[in-house]
């Protein structure tokens, strides 16, 4: 018989290890998380290694109170066929400014159009293109310079692919691995040790950051040998925000658990959250030019606050409080998810 | 006489308009061992957990060593659970140094692998237990704490003969280190075998409680005579009196009489003509008890 002082974090620890071991050892679940998105980066990085398409994305700074339409019949440049035309708003101010000349120089905009000049980046072929056509109709226009190589689908499309694999196995492997944990009994049979339900609820959590953190550097570590995508920020401010990302999911994850006890309607639960999540948070495609609606429902969800972050920082080389509101929308969503789910957990 | 470990006053639980336990008091002693027994949906799993603070009565109070249940009643207090799951890809081991890390307190795994005899499959993983052996790590899961009371909710169920009767050499052996057992089961025998005291529930409610044998002695006399239906229905009883005053008990192909004189009881059944060659006399168990208060075949 050994006695010990009743702790806390040894319960946690005990659930915590126990939990560990659990996902170490489904092995099927461990190789989708790191196959899947591996293969999907590989596949991207080659199905999209031809040609761009032969389409021109210009942006526009409008001025307070513009629209496109009402600059059209001021310029006939506004008019030239075969151009995606972005509107950005509030376009005076240096905030939106930069964000569009960080744009324009990973070529995600060949041009960057204002009423009062317009900025080319000189490495950029398509931007060449457009500068003459420009010029053509308006050869008095101050001419402005970026610089910068251009940015590749696969270079955009990983930070939404460790999010989306981030947000599988927040949201299936705790929500639905809770519900299953209840389903069979082994709730029940904890409730009635003196591990307490919210010493459950941290191991669980705990547990999941840090896999997903295990994971989530692997599959990077693994992508970015075989494919070489840009990382331009601090792999620091990278990890705060994965970090928080995955604390939010996981969150999510509990919260949707906290009582069910139907796997099948978790599942169902899950799927009609991580469905919207995968095609409106911009893992595969940008909703830039989007209907405002659709932008709007996006911002709700916390997956599109983790790729515009973790994007931000990838590809323009963002900081921490560049990405603020980012990450202060996922601090909130964190704190609403984990109160709720710690409220309304139920070990039956 | 030994102190109350846990006393239950006017229980009383309901699920939506269904009211399963409708109103259960019960005293455990400590070192004694309380059958709880009855029918299906009597009401004894819900009672057995609203004892174990895992379901929260509607009304009534439970002391633990004089105290309402909270964390020092889950430090020691130990449960075999009707139904339970085990934590997946862990083994054996792995899942009692689980259980183990929750209590303050903590018997040796070393200690419950021998007790329970778990040595052989002590690394395998939970999944690959058969039903046996399954038991035996639950019971020792219950045990990881050492605890003081022990609840066992239908431990047995599901086992065959053989893996029944050393799971009670296991139960003795932890009356024998001083626990407290409250045990539910279907099982007659089981209770007969294991129980310092029974009670029997019906409806929600505790229908007789006390040790076996002074229970039967209160509710029988004598011995029960079982006969085929068909010797006693083809009997040629002298008057309708005769047949009556046997208060014969039909059971599917046999009919079963309860008698505290044996020898009259038989002579009647000669004078009637039926054949003796074909009769078993028995004496009288929890289980004729349990049917003659509740008129129910224990059912599984």
């Amino acid at each position: 018989m050994s006695t010990r002082a009743p702790s806390a974090l040894s319960r946690i620890a005990a659930v915590f290890f126990a939990r560990n071991r659990e996902y170490l050892r489904d092995r099927s679940a461990m190789a989708w998380n790191f196959l899947f998105p591996v293969l999907v980066v590989v596949g991207f990085a080659y199905a999209f290694s031809g040609n761009p398409q032969p389409i021109f994305k210009v942006g526009v700074l409008l001025p307070s109170g513009a629209t496109l339409e009402s600059l059209r019949p001021q310029d006939s440049f506004l008019s030239t066929p075969q151009v995606e035309w972005v509107a950005i708003a509030d376009g005076g101010s240096s905030a939106a400014r930069e964000s569009a000349l960080g744009k324009l120089s990973h070529h995600a905009y060949d041009l960057l159009w204002s009423p009062s000049r317009y900025w080319v980046n000189e490495s950029s072929p398509k931007g060449q293109v457009l500068e003459r056509l420009l010029r053509s109709e308006s050869p008095a226009i101050p001419r402005e310079t970026v610089q910068g190589r251009a940015v590749r689908y696969v270079d955009w499309l990983i930070s939404g692919l460790l999010a989306m694999n981030m947000m599988f196995s927040a949201l299936f492997g705790v929500g639905y691995n809770i519900v299953r944990y209840r389903k069979t009994g082994v709730l029940k049979r904890l409730k009635a040790t003196p591990l307490r339900a919210w010493e459950f609820l941290v191991a669980q959590v705990g547990s999941r950051i840090i896999l997903l953190s295990v994971v989530s550097s692997i599959v990077y570590g693994g992508t970015h040998a075989l494919v070489h995508f840009q990382m331009r920020g601090s792999y620091l401010d990278l990890i705060v925000v994965l970090l928080l990302g995955a604390t939010c999911l996981v969150s999510l994850g509990l919260l949707v658990a906290s009582r069910i006890s139907s796997e099948e309607f978790a599942g169902g639960l899950l799927n009609l959250l991580s469905w919207p999540m995968i095609f409106l948070s911009g893992v595969w495609f940008s909703l830039e030019g989007a209907h405002p609606i659709v932008q709007a429902a996006a911002k709700v969800l916390p997956l599109t606050h983790v790729i515009d972050a973790a994007r931000a920082i990838m590809i323009d080389g963002a900081t921490l409080s560049q990405v603020f509101p980012q990450i202060g929308a996922l601090a909130a969503m964190t704190a609403a998810f984990l109160a709720l789910g710690a409220w309304s957990f139920r070990w039956e | 006489m030994s102190a109350i470990i846990l006393r239950a006053e006017h229980l009383k639980k309901s699920f939506g308009t269904v009211q399963a336990v409708r109103d259960v008091s019960l005293e455990l002693r400590e070192g004694s061992c309380l059958g709880l027994l009855g029918p299906n949906g009597a009401g004894k799993t819900t009672t057995i957990e609203m004892l174990e603070g895992i379901l929260r009565p509607d009304s009534g109070a439970i002391l633990f060593r004089g105290d309402p249940l909270g964390q020092l009643s889950r430090e020691r207090c130990g449960i075999q659970f009707q139904h339970t799951a085990l934590p997946d890809y862990l083994t054996v081991r792995e899942v009692l140094q689980l259980f183990s890390r929750l209590y303050p307190a903590s018997e040796s795994i070393e200690e419950l692998v021998q007790l329970c005899s778990l040595s052989e499959f002590l690394d395998r993983d939970t999944h690959q237990l058969s039903g046996g052996q399954r038991q035996r790590v639950l019971l020792a899961v219950a045990l990881v704490n050492r605890p003081e009371l022990l609840f066992l909710d239908e431990p047995t169920t599901g086992l065959d003969p053989q893996a029944r009767r050393n799971f009670w050499n296991l139960i003795r052996k932890i009356k024998q280190r001083g626990a407290t057992v409250l045990l539910t089961t279907h099982y007659m025998e089981e209770a007969y075998e294991l129980c310092d005291e029974v009670a029997i529930m019906d409806r929600g409610v505790v229908i007789a409680h006390g040790a076996p044998d002074a229970l039967l002695k209160q509710h029988f006399q004598g011995v029960a005579i079982q006969m085929p239906r068909e010797d006693f229905e083809s009997a040629r009883w002298k008057t309708e009196q005769d047949r009556a005053a046997l208060q014969p008990f039909a059971m599917d192909d046999h009919v079963e009489i309860q008698t505290g004189n044996l020898d009259e009881t038989l002579r009647t059944l000669l004078d009637a003509g039926t054949s003796l060659s074909r009769i078993r006399i028995r004496e009288q168990t929890l289980e004729d008890l349990f049917i003659a208060l509740t008129g129910k075949e224990i059912r599984t």
